[in-house]
């Protein structure tokens, strides 16, 4: 029972992290540059503007749910398990998502890179 | 790509692996949840171990969210694995643990997925519009093409 819980919990991190991580990254192209901005008008527009943008809002609740999850994989598995299995999923999520809601360009090197880290994750874990 | 870009990156690998380990050194005293005692996932975020995880973690989206701002996140996540790298070699010749021949392998496999996501542009082009409608695009050099 206490894997299955684990596994949930995993399911859960890769889901909620993959939206979080794709909503911040659409949120921070919409708020631009943060080195730019703050040169060009201070650290206070620039807090302003990644506050005020409803898709960091929706990243920062997936990302909650991501981090409350993991809390609750780790009371219930070894963090080599938790850790490795859902950071390598995510890599493989994340490059799907980029894909297919931001429309960045994952060419054959991005998807190799992806494998290739995703693949080396779950060895270290071994 | 400038230093400060670099740094920004290296600042989100070390942040999370520090954070990580702290939170996770801070469950293993805490013991296990259980579904039943929900508010104690909420008063875990007080113990000294997990609190200053936290910190380190908020370090690391700080850097994160900058990075986003200038680089795909495509980019970003595969050349930020190099803390695992960092957490292995730590391990091997700090720590002076037994590292085996599969997390080796699991380092290589890592490294090559960095060489090959670094080799191309950081960022991928947007599609510009001139006044009159027309779709622009920029090439990873910064040249404009129709």
């Amino acid at each position: 029972m206490t894997q299955l819980y684990a596994w949930g919990a995993v399911g859960t991190i890769v889901s909620t992290s993959t939206c979080g991580d794709v909503l911040l990254s659409r949120a921070m192209k919409q708020v631009g540059d943060v080195g730019e901005l703050h040169r060009r008008s201070g650290w206070t527009m620039v807090l302003g503007r990644i506050l005020r943008n409803p898709n960091f809002v929706l990243a920062i609740l997936a990302m909650a749910t991501a981090f409350y999850a993991m809390l609750f994989g780790l009371s219930w598995a070894d963090v080599s398990l938790v850790v490795p299995a859902s950071t390598s999923l995510t890599f493989v999520t994340n490059a799907l998502a980029a894909k297919l809601f931001l429309h960045e360009r994952v060419d054959h090197y991005r998807w190799l890179a992806a494998i290739f880290v995703a693949a080396g994750v779950f060895l270290l874990a071994l | 790509m400038t230093l400060r870009k670099y740094l920004v990156l290296a600042g989100v690998a070390v942040f999370a692996v520090t954070g990580d380990s702290l939170v996770s050194a801070g469950m293993k005293q805490t013991g296990r949840v259980a579904l039943d005692r929900l508010p104690n996932i909420i008063l875990v975020v007080f113990h000294p171990q997990i609190a200053l995880g936290i910190l380190f973690l908020l370090a690391f989206f700080a850097c994160y969210i900058a990075a986003l701002s200038w680089a795909d996140l495509t980019y970003v996540l595969p050349t930020t694995s190099v803390s695992f790298i960092l957490l292995t070699l730590v391990a091997k010749f700090i720590l002076h643990e037994n590292v085996s021949l599969t997390r080796w392998m699991g380092v290589v496999l890592i490294s090559l997925g960095i060489g090959l996501v670094s080799q191309g542009p950081s960022l991928t082009p947007q599609p510009r519009r001139t006044p009159s409608g027309d779709c622009l695009a920029e090439t990873a050099s910064g040249r404009i093409e129709q």
